[in-house]
C-alpha cells in the first residue's frame, strides 16, 4: 500500500477501496466466493496427489507424457507445428510432442505455482514457512503471480476444451471417462452421420 | 444379464462400509477433542474450512508471524476508516480516552475492568508486522501492545476455556479466536503504531491484533473480552461477526 502499481488491469473490484482507477465496483459476493475458492483448492490439492502418485505408479507420466525419444529435439516441435499448419490430417497415435510439453508444463509447473503462489498468501502458513512468501519477492509480488499464473491455467482449459469439442466431443469424453476411445476415423464419420 | 450379489461381496461391503462410517465418527470426535473443528463448520462450504482449520492448527500453533526491518515500514498505511464513531465514543476522545475501560470477564477467576493506563503498565510488545486485507490490499507497520496472553494471565484464565471473544465499542462488531492465537506472544492488544499513539482511524485508543490471520480478525475499539468454552451462546453461534456476514470465521487462510 502506498506504491503505485507497476501496471493496471482492466477488471472491476468488489470493494471501493480496492483503486481500479474508473470507479466501477461489482456487487460484493467476496464472502461465499472465498469460501468456495478454498474449497475447491482442497478438491484440487487432494484430487492432484491422487493423480500425481497414481501417475508415478502407472507409468503414465514417462509413457504418454514425456516426449518420446525421437521428438526430444527443437526440429520435432517446429515438424508438429508445421504439420498443424498445413492442416495435415491427424495419424491416429498417442499424444504427440505439442501435447505432451503443453500437458507436462501444466501438470507440473502450473499447477504447483498456482498451489504455492496461493499458499504464499495465507498469512498463518507464512508464519510456519516464512520462505513460502519470501522467495516470491513478497505478499503483494505473490498476489500477481497467482493471477498471472490461474490466467494462464484458464487459457489452457479453452483450448484444452475447444479441442475436445473439435476433435469429436462425444467419443472424447467417452475416452476420458471410460478409458476406451473408438478409432477417431470411425467417429468422425460417426457424428457426421445425419 | 447381472449376477446376483453374492453373500461374501454384501458382508465384506457392508463391514466396509460400518468400517468407513465408524471411522469418519472416530475422526470427527478426536478433531473437536483437539479442537480442530471451525465454529463455521456446517454448511456446503463446511469441509473446505474445516481441513484449512485443522491443517492450520496443526502446523501452525506456534509460529511466528514474520517481522520485518524498520526499512521496510510502509510510508502512506492504509486506515480502511470504518464508519463514523458513535457519539459514545466521541465523547471518550474529547478527553483523550482518559475514561476508556476494557472489561474482562467470562472464563476467568478475577473479572477485571482497566484503563489505557492500567494496560501500558503491564509487559508490553513492539513488533513489525503486516496487515493483510481480504480485499487483496496489504502494509507494514510497527505496532506496540500489550499481549493479550498478559491480559489473560492478569484475569487468570481458566483451564476450560477455549475461545476469546472480543467486542468493539460498536455493538455489531465483535470476533472470536482460539486459544492457539489468544496466547499467541503476537497477539497484541495494541496501542501504539510507528513509535507514537495508535491513531483513531487505524483502530485507537485499543485495536485487537491478530497478525496470523487477514485484516478483519484485528477488531478497533476493543472494550470487552470475553472468554468461553463455547461460541454456540454469541450472537447465531457460527463463532462472530464474520460467518454472520458470510466470511469466514478462521482468516488464516
Amino acid at each position: 500500500m502506498g506504491t503505485s502499481p507497476l501496471f493496471t488491469i482492466p477488471i472491476p473490484s468488489s470493494r471501493d477501496t480496492v483503486p481500479t482507477g474508473y470507479g466501477f465496483v461489482m456487487p460484493d459476493q467476496n464472502g461465499w466466493s472465498r469460501y468456495l475458492h478454498f474449497q475447491t483448492a482442497w478438491a484440487l490439492v487432494l484430487t492432484g496427489l491422487v493423480y500425481g502418485l497414481a501417475g508415478l505408479w502407472t507409468g503414465h507420466f514417462w509413457k504418454d507424457l514425456v516426449p518420446e525419444r525421437r521428438d526430444r529435439k527443437w526440429r520435432a516441435y517446429w515438424g508438429r507445428m508445421a504439420q498443424y499448419l498445413r492442416r495435415a490430417p491427424p495419424e491416429a497415435s498417442s499424444y504427440n510432442v505439442l501435447q505432451r510439453t503443453a500437458y507436462l508444463g501444466v501438470i507440473f509447473v502450473l499447477f504447483p505455482l498456482v498451489i504455492w503462489t496461493g499458499l504464499a498468501l495465507s498469512p498463518a502458513f507464512d508464519s510456519a514457512v516464512p520462505a513460502a512468501v519470501n522467495l516470491l519477492g513478497g505478499r503483494q509480488s505473490a498476489r500477481t503471480l497467482h493471477f498471472f499464473v490461474s490466467g494462464a491455467l484458464v487459457l489452457f482449459l479453452l483450448v484444452h476444451v475447444a479441442m475436445v469439442a473439435l476433435s469429436g466431443f462425444r467419443n472424447r469424453m467417452r475416452g476420458m471417462i471410460s478409458g476406451r476411445m473408438v478409432n477417431p476415423e470411425a467417429a468422425v464419420s460417426e457424428e457426421e452421420r445425419p | 444379464m447381472t449376477k446376483a450379489i453374492s453373500r461374501r461381496k454384501l458382508i465384506t461391503t457392508g463391514f466396509a462400509a460400518a468400517a468407513g462410517v465408524s471411522g469418519l465418527a472416530a475422526t470427527g470426535l478426536t478433531m473437536r477433542r483437539y479442537g480442530l473443528i471451525p465454529p463455521d463448520h456446517c454448511g456446503v462450504y463446511g469441509p473446505g474450512e474445516t481441513l484449512t482449520y485443522a491443517a492450520q492448527r496443526l502446523l501452525t500453533r506456534h509460529s511466528l508471524a514474520r517481522e520485518f526491518p524498520r526499512s521496510m515500514i510502509s510510508k502512506r498505511p492504509f486506515a480502511n476508516e470504518v464508519a463514523p464513531p458513535s457519539d459514545a465514543f466521541k465523547r471518550l476522545h474529547a478527553n483523550r480516552f482518559a475514561d476508556w475501560r476494557l472489561a474482562v470477564d467470562g472464563m476467568v477467576a478475577r473479572p477485571l475492568s482497566v484503563s489505557l493506563s492500567d494496560l501500558r503498565a503491564l509487559p508490553f510488545r513492539s513488533q513489525i508486522t503486516e496487515v493483510a486485507c481480504e480485499e487483496g490490499w496489504s502494509y507494514i507497520a510497527e505496532w506496540i501492545g500489550t499481549p493479550l496472553g498478559e491480559v489473560l494471565n492478569e484475569a487468570g484464565l481458566l483451564p476450560q476455556a477455549r475461545y476469546l471473544v472480543y467486542f468493539s465499542i460498536d455493538r455489531n462488531w465483535w470476533e472470536s479466536i482460539d486459544l492457539a492465537d489468544a496466547l499467541h506472544p503476537q497477539t497484541l492488544l495494541t496501542w501504539g503504531m510507528n513509535d507514537g499513539d495508535l491513531p483513531v482511524p487505524f483502530g485507537g485508543p485499543l485495536r485487537l491484533r491478530v497478525p496470523r490471520q487477514l485484516g478483519y480478525k484485528s477488531v478497533k475499539y476493543i472494550v470487552r473480552l470475553t472468554a468461553t468454552d463455547s461460541l454456540k451462546g454469541f450472537g447465531k453461534g457460527l463463532g462472530s461477526a464474520s460467518p454472520e456476514a458470510g466470511y469466514a470465521w478462521y482468516a488464516g487462510i
